[in-house]
C-alpha cells in the first residue's frame, strides 16, 4: 500500500503546485486577516481579561495558522472532487489500487502542505516581530499539532468530496470555515467572546487545537493546553480518515 | 438617447433576472457579509468598550462595513458573470449590437448597483433584529447611495479584470480587490485605534471616506463634513474605474 500512497500523494502535490490558484487562498486570505486583525484590533489586548502577551501578533498567529489549515482542507476536498468529476477517480477504482490508498494518498499530500503552511506563518510572524516563547521545542510542538490538524482537515475535505462528488459543493463550504472559526477561541480569549459564541467555543475542538498551537507561541511550553490541542487534532484526524474510508466504500458500492 | 436608455434598462433587467432565475447563486453574496458581521460581533464585540468607539455597539460599528462588503461582492459577481458571458460568446454577440460601449457598460454597472441593495437590506434587517437603532430615513438613504456607488465602482473594476483575463478563473482577483479596498480602512476600529501602518493605508484609501460616510448615521449624527468626502470619493472611484472599463470595452473586438 505504501508505494501507492506515496505515488498518489506526489501526484496530488505536483497538481497543487501546477495550479497556484488553488494554493494561493491558503496563504493570501489568512495573511490578510492576520494583518487586519493585528493592525485593526491590536488595542483590544488592553481589554480587561485579555491574557498578558508580548504582542498581539503572537496571539493572532495561531488563528492565522488554524484558518490556513482549514482552507487547506477545503482545497484538498476540491482537488478530490475534481478528480471525481474528471474521471481520474473511476480509472483509479478500475485499477488494482488498494482502496484505502486513494484516501490516504490525498491525506498524506494534505499533511505535507500543512507542514509548509505552519512553517510559512511561523517565518512570517518572526519576520514581523513575533516571538516564539517556547523556543525550538515550542516550534516543534506547533508543527506537530499543525500537521496533525491539517491532515484531519484534509481528510474532512476528502470526506465531503466523496459524499458530494461535486467541486462546487465543496467550494460552497468555504464560508463555513469562517463560521467554525468565529465560534472558537482561535481569534480571541474565551472570557471576552460574546454569547452564544462563548458557549459553543468551550466545546469546539478547534478551540483546543488553536489554544494548543498558541500556547508555545504566545506563552510557554505548558503541557496541558498543548496536549489537549494534540489530542483534539489526533481524534479529529482519526475520525475524519475513518469516515472518509467508509464514504469511499459507500461510493464504490453505489458505483 | 432614448435608445441608449432602452439598452441600459434591458441590460439591467437581464442582470436582475438572474436573481429570479437562479436565486441560489445570489445567496453567497448575501450570506458571506452576514456571516462576517455576526462572526465579528461574536468574537470582537467587546472591543467597542474601548475608548475611541464612543460607546457605540460593535454591531452598529461593523454593519456599514458588511454593507460595503456586500456591495464589493456584488460588483465582483458582475465581473464573474461578464467573464462567463465572454467564455460563452454572448459578450461577442452583444458587441455586435449598434450600441455605444459606454452604454453597454452602464447597463452592466447599473444592474450591479441595484443588486447591491439586496445584501444591504438583508444586513439591515438582521442588525435591526439584533438591536441596532433605526438611524433615520436620510441616514439610510445616504448609506444606500454610497453602497450603490461602491458597487458600481467595484463592478467597473471587475469588468476591467474580466475583459483583461476573459475567464471566470480570474474571479479571486475581482473579489480580492474589493476585499482589500473595503477592509484596509477604519473597518475594524476608529482611525485613532489603528496601528500606524494600517492608519496610513486607511488615510490614503478613498474607501475609508465611503465607509465613514455610510457609518456616520449608525454611530452618531450625519454631518456635511463627513458626507461630502464620501460622495467625492465614491464619484471619483466610479469615474476612474468607469473610464478604465470603457477603455477596456473599446479595445474589445478590434
Amino acid at each position: 500500500v505504501r508505494p501507492v500512497v506515496v505515488a498518489l500523494a506526489r501526484r496530488a502535490l505536483v497538481n497543487a503546485l501546477r495550479r497556484p490558484q488553488f494554493l494561493a487562498p491558503l496563504v493570501v486570505f489568512p495573511t490578510l486577516f492576520l494583518a487586519l486583525n493585528v493592525g485593526g484590533l491590536g488595542a483590544t489586548s488592553g481589554l480587561q481579561g485579555f491574557p498578558e502577551v508580548e504582542g498581539f501578533l503572537d496571539y493572532q498567529l495561531a488563528a492565522a495558522i488554524v484558518q490556513s489549515l482549514l482552507i487547506g482542507g477545503v482545497t484538498s476536498g476540491i482537488a478530490t472532487a475534481l478528480d471525481i468529476e474528471g474521471g481520474f477517480f473511476d480509472r483509479l477504482v478500475a485499477s488494482p489500487t488498494p482502496r484505502v490508498a486513494i484516501v490516504l494518498g490525498r491525506v498524506l499530500a494534505a499533511s505535507v502542505i500543512a507542514a509548509a503552511q505552519v512553517v510559512y506563518f511561523l517565518v512570517l510572524g518572526l519576520v514581523f516581530g513575533a516571538s516564539i516563547q517556547g523556543g525550538v521545542l515550542g516550534v516543534l510542538c506547533v508543527l506537530g499539532i499543525g500537521i496533525v490538524a491539517g491532515t484531519g482537515f484534509g481528510a474532512l475535505g476528502v470526506l465531503i468530496a466523496l459524499r458530494s462528488k461535486s467541486a462546487s459543493t465543496v467550494q460552497g463550504i468555504f464560508p463555513l470555515v469562517f463560521v467554525v472559526l468565529f465560534i472558537s477561541t482561535a481569534f480571541f480569549p474565551l472570557d471576552l467572546l460574546t454569547s452564544p459564541a462563548d458557549v459553543v467555543a468551550q466545546y469546539n475542538p478547534l478551540s483546543f487545537i488553536a489554544e494548543g498551537i498558541r500556547q508555545p507561541i504566545a506563552f510557554s511550553n505548558e503541557l496541558v493546553p498543548m496536549l489537549e490541542g494534540f489530542v483534539a487534532a489526533v481524534v479529529l484526524t482519526a475520525c475524519a480518515i475513518g469516515f472518509s474510508i467508509v464514504a469511499l466504500h459507500g461510493r464504490l458500492r453505489d458505483a | 438617447m432614448r435608445r441608449n436608455l432602452q439598452t441600459i434598462v434591458a441590460l439591467v433587467r437581464r442582470g436582475l433576472n438572474e436573481i429570479l432565475r437562479v436565486p441560489v447563486a445570489a445567496l453567497p453574496g448575501i450570506l458571506a457579509p452576514a456571516i462576517f458581521m455576526l462572526g465579528m460581533v461574536a468574537v470582537f464585540g467587546k472591543a467597542s468598550t474601548l475608548e475611541g468607539y464612543g460607546g457605540v455597539s460593535f454591531l452598529a460599528f461593523i454593519l456599514p462595513v458588511s454593507m460595503l462588503q456586500g456591495a464589493g461582492f456584488t460588483g465582483a459577481a458582475t465581473g464573474v458573470n461578464l467573464a462567463r458571458d465572454i467564455e460563452r460568446g454572448w459578450f461577442d454577440r452583444m458587441l455586435l449590437a449598434p450600441a455605444p460601449r459606454p452604454v453597454l457598460l452602464a447597463g452592466v454597472v447599473a444592474s450591479a448597483s441595484l443588486r447591491a441593495l439586496l445584501p444591504a437590506t438583508f444586513l439591515l434587517a438582521v442588525a435591526f433584529a439584533l438591536g441596532v437603532d433605526w438611524p433615520g430615513t436620510v441616514e439610510i438613504a445616504l448609506a444606500a447611495v454610497l453602497v450603490m456607488g461602491l458597487a458600481a465602482a467595484m463592478a467597473c473594476y471587475a469588468t476591467l479584470v474580466a475583459l483583461r483575463f476573459r475567464t471566470q478563473q480570474a474571479a479571486p482577483l475581482m473579489q480580492m480587490g474589493s476585499f482589500i479596498a473595503v477592509l484596509f480602512t477604519s473597518s475594524y476600529a476608529p482611525r485613532d485605534l489603528l496601528a500606524g501602518w494600517l492608519g496610513a493605508i486607511a488615510d490614503v484609501n478613498p474607501v475609508t471616506h465611503v465607509l465613514e460616510g455610510a457609518r456616520q448615521g449608525f454611530v452618531g449624527d450625519v454631518t456635511w463634513a463627513a458626507t461630502w468626502p464620501a460622495l467625492v470619493a465614491t464619484t471619483g472611484l466610479v469615474l476612474v474605474f468607469g473610464a478604465l472599463a470603457v477603455r477596456g470595452m473599446r479595445r474589445q473586438g478590434l
